[in-house]
């Protein structure tokens, strides 16, 4: 064990910790305090005396509940989940087909095809968004659900895929080759055999998919135009917004509302959470 | 040599003893048959994939250099117009602000992810109780949607009522307030400061993933040989991080470079247009002016970085299956 | 209840030719064990027998019906794999029962032929547990279970023990045997043991870079190897080879560095072409003794102890005739010394003898 002296451990542990923490963190309760905050306090010179940012001695709910009676916040909730759940499922279905045909199979261009799945992972989204509205509006998907249920896919399906395909590696083959022999279909075996031993790289490709798109902006504001379509980070971004006047306990409270069922995705799956992210890159 | 002559002549009437194998001798049906064969399995388990990928990928990028190369805007189906796109957006000089500024934005905000997310990722290596909720609670930043995050540092930057301006006053370090967002310098910075809030843990996680497959015992080597923490740090700990690290910073690198919603909330360009990124430039011009061919002609600028960056990885990933 | 006939047998992998023109005929009922060293192509023959894998050129033959084209699941065989491959997901009773599952026997038969099988392999307690919570002795009879409880024309098995400690190894192998002789269902047997290989076989087969090289009973293979490279590998400590070159003095003489012995009366015949020529003379460690006074001379060979390796039944000596290197095996009442020069005899009929050329045995 390497013994060190007990400030040593402060000034090179627990304070650079507590400092991490605490930057992290602040902006959350930042978010909170906003959005609990009546507006009388909200908007108070910053050298008033009373003047006590940390906290307040009026908690409100009022925000709240201006967002979901007086704009389409819960509808935006619903959308976002919505479209979050079908892209998302669309993504395990084709990633775990694929990942399953590239790590198990042999076929002419196995190594191209694999690898032009793994650059279109990283081909970001912000490339394709110009000519992709074209092809939306072309395919009359436009403000509908479904441009962004099937665009979400193109970057979830690279990544479940590669995923998928790294968890498939650490099946030992037998297992599908005895099945095979035991009177299993090649599909067969891969249902009843391999899938449902991926289910915890499933769990992890699928959570990790599913922030992805509850997050996704780019698409979702060039995609969707009409207010009740909207999903909640471009709702947020273009309806609480009233020309150049910030309502900001809205504002927070719908980004508290926005973050929150993400976070308890995250909260409830945090180990298939941090599976997806380093096998994400590692592959 | 008894045993087998009895086993050869038993053969013969081996046959009709044989127990029942349902289905065995049914012939299969021609999907089956079909799907037995690798290739063709492989085929159909691909195809949704390929399909998917092919249509909102490969065409949108095919269509995106057209439209690169023609005068299409919204309404107007425009011509070829060869190289003009690009040769009017690097005239531009809000293109050559944008253009600078998402150099200088992808690689200041790396560097500080990549020493902040490998110092915190080697805090998170250590054990000390409530561990596992300071490491869940790290991801936070990452996890929650970065547009609604970036709305409430927007608020603690804001001009008015700054909370961070109210901190530095209270601390006696200003007498005036800063103006973060008002100058599109103070402006930048402050996008990389919300970047590397929110970047940071994805490195200190995967990092810290990295960690914890060095074995300890490299460590308690290293420190008997009278190495101090630096030391083993750079001596031993980071050439068997390294491999990860580059990897990381491949697709962080990617991520910032094509930022687009951070700085969409943050500043929307401004002031002045000073703080655009290729992203949010292509946008303006191609989604919010409605000019299609022009912004896809500044989105294609970032190809040539992502290429270099994306050709990188990839020799790097044959190098390991080499290996 | 099947033979299995392979003929002109090839498998080539983009860069390996892994199987060369493999011909076998395997009887109904037989215990066939394929043997050689890692690499051989024995896993890649048994895999093509189990339609694992894609022929490249010739025909496997299963009962009556030419199987090239079948898959896995129509030819009606069952393989233990090395690493048992239970499914992890599944009890140990869903293990056993998928292949009747998945052939859609009724449930009353499955049920029954599942406990006849845990019974027979003692594992009745073990039914409802999952594979992770068995030992390694408990996974390998769960694994022969699953497939015995199908009645297959054929057992495959490649490598089934080696994932074992050499206590169990032994103890399973006795009961693989055993059920062997009960079940009386063919099974080709892939292991890199020539133990395992001796013991198990009605028949075993040698296979070297992809080439069988000799098949035979085993106690054939043992005392009359075809070739240099079976009788090296079968028998342990392996054979000791010596360039000789054979000479005419009063009957034949092998004369190696070192070392100089007359050729028995039964082998003179046969090698009496090779007069004059160079050969290799194979001795095995147990045909070599030490020496008592009625031995006749020209059958001894003087060796200088190099190492003594006592191992309780017997002791093995490493020595040294010359520049000649020889292990012997011998009965663990002698006391031999490190650099004592000793006198060994040595069967004389059991000497084998090669051609140092094809490696061919004379
Ligand atoms: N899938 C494969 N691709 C390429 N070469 C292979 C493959 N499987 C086996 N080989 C090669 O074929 C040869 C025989 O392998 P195998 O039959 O597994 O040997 P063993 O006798 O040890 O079971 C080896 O040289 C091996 O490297
Ligand atoms: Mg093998």
């Amino acid at each position: 064990m390497v013994i060190e002296k007990r400030w040593k451990t402060w000034v090179f542990f627990y304070i650079p910790l507590a400092v991490f923490v605490v930057g992290t963190l602040f902006p959350f309760y930042w978010m909170l305090i906003t959005a609990i905050r009546p507006d009388a306090e909200l908007y108070r010179s910053w050298r008033a005396a009373t003047n006590t940012p940390f906290w307040t001695l009026q908690p409100t709910l009022e925000h709240f509940r201006d967002l979901m009676a007086k704009t389409t916040f819960p509808r935006w909730l619903w959308n976002t989940f919505f479209i979050a759940v079908a892209s998302t499922l669309i993504s395990l279905f084709c990633g775990l087909l694929a990942g399953y045909a590239l790590a198990r199979l042999r076929f002419p261009m196995a190594g191209t095809l694999g690898t032009s799945i793994f650059v279109t992972y990283l081909v970001p989204p912000t490339l394709l968004f110009i000519p992709l509205a074209d092809i939306i509006r072309n395919f009359q998907l436009g403000n509908t659900p479904w441009a962004l249920i099937l665009t979400y896919p193109t970057f979830l399906i690279p990544f479940c895929t590669w995923l998928l395909m790294g968890y498939f590696k650490t099946i030992p083959k037998e297992l599908e080759e005895c099945a095979r022999i035991d009177g299993a279909t090649r599909f067969g075996a891969m249902t009843r055999i391999i899938f449902p031993i991926a289910v915890p790289g499933i769990l992890s490709a699928g959570i990790f998919a599913f922030t992805l798109s509850w997050n996704e902006f780019i698409y979702a504001l060039v995609f969707l135009s009409s207010p009740e379509r909207k999903t909640v980070p471009v709702g947020v971004v273009s309806e609480l917004i009233r020309g150049d006047i910030y309502f900001w306990g809205q504002l927070m409270a719908g980004a508290l509302l926005g973050s929150i069922p993400v976070a308890l995705v995250y909260s409830f799956f945090v180990e298939y959470y941090v599976t997806g992210l380093t096998g994400s890159v590692k592959g | 040599m008894k045993k087998t002559i009895a086993g050869g002549a038993g053969s013969a009437a081996g046959f009709e003893v044989a127990l029942p194998h349902p289905r065995t001798s049914q012939p299969a049906p021609a999907l089956t048959r079909f799907l037995e064969n690798e290739g063709l399995l492989a085929a159909v388990l691909l195809a949704p994939t390929v399909l998917l990928l092919s249509l909102f990928i490969a065409y949108p990028f095919v269509m995106g250099v057209w439209l690169s190369l023609s005068s299409t805007s919204v309404g107007n189906p425009g011509e070829f117009v060869g190289l003009r796109n690009f040769v009017k957006a690097w005239n531009d000089s809000i293109f050559r602000t944008a253009f600078g500024n998402t150099f200088f934005y992808t690689f200041w905000a790396t560097v500080f992810k990549l020493v902040l997310g490998m110092w915190l990722a080697l805090l998170l290596n250590r054990h000390f109780r409530g561990k596992r909720l300071v490491r869940a609670s790290m991801l936070l930043p990452f996890i929650v949607p970065t547009v609604l995050s970036t709305f409430a540092w927007r608020w603690m930057f804001d001009p008015t009522f700054s909370v961070l301006n109210w901190l530095l006053y209270q601390g006696g370090l200003i007498t005036t307030k800063l103006p973060f967002l008002s100058d599109g310098t103070y402006g930048l910075w402050c996008a990389i400061v919300v970047n590397t809030w929110r970047g940071m843990p994805f490195f200190a996680i995967t990092l810290l993933a990295g960690l914890q497959t060095i074995s300890p015992d490299l460590h308690e080597a290293a420190s008997l040989d009278g190495a101090n923490g630096w030391h083993r740090f750079w001596h031993v700990t980071w050439p068997l991080l390294k491999p990860v690290t580059l990897v990381v910073v491949v697709f962080s690198v990617i991520q910032t470079f094509s930022d687009f919603q951070l700085i969409y909330v943050l500043t929307g360009g401004g002031p002045a247009n000073a703080t655009h990124l290729l992203a949010t430039y292509a946008y303006q011009i191609g989604v919010a002016t409605g000019l299609l061919g022009e912004g896809a002609a500044i989105s294609l600028f970032m190809l040539p970085v992502l290429f270099v960056v994306v050709w990188v990885q990839l020799r790097y990933l044959r190098r390991l299956e080499g290996a | 209840m099947a033979q299995v006939m392979m003929k002109d047998l090839n498998k080539k992998y983009d860069e390996v030719h892994a199987v060369k023109d493999v011909n076998l005929h395997i009887r109904d009922k037989e215990f066939v064990v394929l043997v050689g060293p890692s690499g051989c192509g024995k896993s890649t023959t048994l895999r093509m027998v189990a339609g694992l894998e894609e022929i490249t050129s010739g025909e496997i033959t299963i009962g009556d019906r030419i199987v090239n084209d079948l898959p896995p699941k129509d030819r009606d065989i069952a393989m233990v794999f090395q690493n048992y491959a239970l499914y992890p997901h599944m009890t140990v009773y869903d293990n056993m029962a998928f292949g009747l599952k998945m052939r859609k026997f009724p449930k009353p038969e499955i049920q029954k032929r599942v406990q006849d099988a845990a019974e027979i392999l003692g594992i009745q307690e073990l039914l409802k547990r999952k594979p992770r919570q068995l030992s390694g002795g408990q996974r390998q009879r769960v694994a022969v279970g699953r497939a015995i409880v199908r009645h297959p024309q054929v057992f495959l098995f490649d490598e089934p023990l080696s994932n074992l400690d050499a206590k169990l190894r032994v103890q399973m192998r006795v009961e693989l045997k055993r059920l062997h002789d009960r079940l009386e269902t063919t099974a080709v047997y892939v292991t890199h043991d020539q133990v395992e290989a001796m013991t198990l076989g009605d028949r075993v087969v040698v296979m070297k870079d992809g080439w069988i090289q000799q098949v035979g009973e085993p106690l054939d293979l043992y005392s009359r190897p075809a070739n240099k490279f079976v009788a090296g590998f079968i028998g342990s400590p392996a054979m000791n080879f010596i360039d000789v070159s054979l000479s005419d003095a009063g009957g034949l003489w092998a004369e190696g560095q070192g070392l100089r012995v007359k050729v028995a009366p039964a082998h003179a015949t046969r090698l009496s072409a090779y007069k004059g020529q160079k050969v290799t003379l194979g001795l095995r460690p147990e045909d070599l003794r030490v020496a008592s006074g009625g031995d006749p001379a020209e059958y001894t060979i003087d060796a200088v102890v190099d190492v003594v390796e006592p191992l309780g039944s017997e002791i093995l000596l490493d020595l040294r005739a010359g520049q000649t290197t020889l292990v012997a095996r011998v009965e663990p009442a002698v006391r031999a010394k490190v650099h004592e020069t000793i006198k060994f005899a040595l069967v004389p009929d059991r000497a084998r003898f090669f051609d140092t050329k094809t490696e061919l045995a004379i």
